[in-house]
């Protein structure tokens, strides 16, 4: 009896310290330290205008996962957030910092649009992939320009895709006001795309319907995952990423890898632009970001760049988005969520400064148990 | 033919060229503050998060004193001290320069958005304030055609340009500027030579900081007299542009900005000449140009632009 119960105590033990192990991880301490130290800040920001935190943040918490109504718009704002996310996620995985998941959820949504509208006449087993696929390939492509740019002339991706960017917002500005407008609405919108175009709605409370959009996220996510940890493609990605000349010595292809993990990156953004036109929108609307590409940059660091830490990240950022609402009713500005979101990778960009914060605590714990 | 007459139509009437200096400044301040950081090897993308301080910080000083130069002289404050939060994150803390500076647009949307609500008591937009005189300069007035362009302007259109010979000669004449290239180009070999890289990576940075919110003080007390929600509205990106168009130089910069804000007053001009009866839509391609430019400028395929060496690395001293 006495060695079965030492070996539960050591398996015990064992979880403990893995455990123990895990929460030590700089990947994990850092964006959770970054995110109490944010709240933490804040707090004080609301107490300076004379409301009660407490109250806050109760109201920030009902407001996002409150009720089923709520709980369903923070999904809905989730969906294309993991997706930006991982679109980033996987661009920082190569070593590529692509600040242009933003016109390359543009241009993913305008071709899923331009599909969802000019199909007519199949059933929607059909219609949905082409018009998803649709929205892959053009966000892909757009990623790729920055990509190939790179590979081939040595153009930061940085200032190519922010560029890109802008030529994506006035060409979709050009169309929903122009060749793809809806007729005569005089709004810059364009058509409604067929039913059988639109994406299956799992529940829907009042005006908020849930798509089965959220669900393509997390496959998305899945295999995303897979991808980086599994295969060869994943691993000559990540390997060119950490060091590329060393990867190149090794017989990996920069210029390759470069492009194709742009052409990912793209793509993914890409999806999250067809899932808001198929299952949220229904139609184009041109302005349809609102810095949800933006948003993946800080989901991709709190989520450290790992794709279950960014269905995470990404589930953070959309309640507090959605729960910010609350917020104002409270009294509140919301904008203080935004204060809090740009403090946090603040934080994390000064990782040093928030080590240095920790390891401080810690020494004078030790001093203390001495 | 009527398109050409629509173009000539346009290049011979003056407030073309008002129109383009006006929009083009914002941009030649927050270029040249993009020179600054990046010669001392600093990438900047806060810019547009510092421009939109600076339009909100003039706003809200020219509010309570009813002096708009009061109010510019608080956006520089407030772009100096963005600028230095910059440096402390990526370069005392050697963090990753681009993830600071979209730390720091976030932070500059949330706060401006936050305390608008606070001081003004709504959302969206601010209360009207005055805005900076034009100043009309006689001897200019007088000179026929170009008098119409450059006699009555924002003092902060004047101020751009001098800053711009003032930066040209700092940066290519002084011994600062020569440390500040040292710093950008090589700062271990700057280092040796004991060159303080921290100390003029602050500077440079700050520099920056404080062009950039000048840049966003003209367009609220510059301009609108009002301060909107995100009104820089991705200035700071374009002035990005606008400095790699000009090559990290300040007269590269400005001559950028100016072609930048050629390209905007030109597609709002080519749609009130009705010779041509163009839709309206069609100024969005035009307002493409520059940002196609400048990708074909940066991949290499029309002259060759190059920055500073370590732009972007953060140094650490031994």
């Amino acid at each position: 009896m006495g060695d079965i119960e030492q070996m539960i105590r050591d398996i015990k033990k064992k979880i403990f310290k893995t455990a123990v192990e895990f929460f030590k991880r700089d990947t994990f301490v850092i964006p959770l330290a970054s995110i109490i130290l944010s709240l933490f800040i804040a707090a004080l920001v609301i107490l300076s205008i004379g409301k009660n935190p407490l109250v806050a943040y109760t109201a920030l918490i009902r407001g996002s996962f409150g009720n089923v109504q709520a709980f369903i718009t923070t999904m809905i704002k989730l969906t294309p957030l993991i997706l930006t996310g991982l679109s980033v996620a996987f661009g920082f995985r190569a070593g590529l910092f692509n600040i242009g998941a933003e016109g390359q959820l543009t241009m993913g949504a305008l071709a899923a649009a331009l599909f969802g509208v000019y199909i007519v006449g199949v059933p929607a087993i059909v219609a949905i992939p082409i018009a998803i696929l649709g929205g892959i390939a053009a966000g892909g492509a757009w990623g790729a320009i920055a990509g190939y740019l790179k590979a081939e002339t040595g153009a930061h991706e940085v200032i190519s895709t922010i560029m890109l960017n802008y030529v994506a917002s006035l060409l979709a500005n050009f169309m929903v006001n122009g060749p793809f407008q809806a007729v005569g609405t005089g709004i810059p919108k364009s058509p409604e795309i067929t039913d059988a175009a639109k994406l299956p709605i799992m529940i829907s409370v009042q005006a908020s319907s849930l798509s089965i959009g959220i669900i393509i996220s997390l496959i998305a996510a899945i295999i995303v995952y897979i991808v980086l940890q599994r295969t060869t493609v994943g691993y000559e990605i990540k390997a060119v990423g950490f060091n590329p000349y060393a990867a190149e010595y090794g017989g990996i292809s920069i210029a390759k890898n470069v492009v194709l993990a742009m052409f990912v990156s793209g793509a993914l953004a890409g999806l999250a632009g067809a899932v808001e036109v198929l299952g949220l929108h229904h139609r184009f609307l041109g302005t349809l970001s609102a810095g949800k590409g933006f948003d993946g940059i800080s989901i991709a660091l709190i989520g450290q760049n790992n794709p279950i830490g960014v269905v995470f990240a990404a589930l953070l950022i959309a309640a507090l988005r959605t729960g910010s609402n609350q917020m104002q009713f409270a009294g509140i500005p919301k904008h203080i969520i935004i204060i809090v979101q740009g403090l946090v990778i603040f934080f994390i960009a000064t990782e040093r400064l928030v080590k240095t914060m920790i390891l401080w605590k810690e020494r004078k714990e030790e001093v203390l148990q001495e | 033919m009527n398109w050409l007459i629509a173009i000539v139509n346009i290049f011979m009437n003056p407030f073309f060229y008002k129109s383009m200096l006006n929009k083009a400044t914002p941009l030649i301040f927050a270029s040249l503050g993009g020179v600054y950081s990046e010669t001392t090897g600093v990438v900047n993308i806060a810019l547009e998060g510092i421009m939109l301080a600076g339009a909100f910080a003039s706003v809200v000083f020219t509010y309570i004193t009813g002096n708009p130069w009061i109010g510019i002289l608080m956006a520089v404050y407030i772009g100096a001290a963005m600028g230095a939060l910059h440096a402390l994150a990526c370069v005392t803390y050697r963090g990753n320069q681009i993830v600071s500076g979209t730390a720091l647009i976030l932070l500059s949307q949330g706060a401006t958005g936050f305390l608008l609500q606070r001081i003004f008591g709504q959302p969206g937009s601010s209360d009207l304030v005055k805005t900076l005189p034009t100043w009309k300069i006689e001897a200019f007035r007088r000179i026929p055609f170009v008098g119409l362009i450059i006699g009555d302007l924002s003092p902060l259109v004047y101020i751009a340009f001098i800053c711009v010979i003032c930066s040209h000669f700092l940066i290519f004449k002084t011994k600062l500027g020569l440390r500040m290239r040292a710093v950008g180009e090589n700062p271990e070999s700057a280092d040796t030579l004991g060159i303080d890289v921290y100390n003029v990576r602050y500077f440079g940075v700050i520099m920056s900081g404080i062009l950039a919110s000048l840049g966003g003080a003209f367009l609220s007390v510059g301009q609108l007299g009002q301060f909107t929600e995100n009104m820089s509205n991705g200035r700071g990106f374009i002035a990005l542009a606008a400095m790699i168009f000009g090559n990290w130089k300040p007269f590269g910069a400005l001559g950028a900005s100016l072609l930048f804000g050629m390209a905007e007053s030109f597609s709002y001009q080519l749609q009130t000449q009705s010779i041509l009866k163009l839709p309206p839509e069609i100024k969005y391609l035009f307002l493409m140009i520059p940002f196609v430019l400048t990708l074909v400028v940066v991949a290499g395929f029309v002259g060759k632009t190059r920055p500073p060496a370590s732009d972007g690395i953060p140094y650490e001293k031994e």
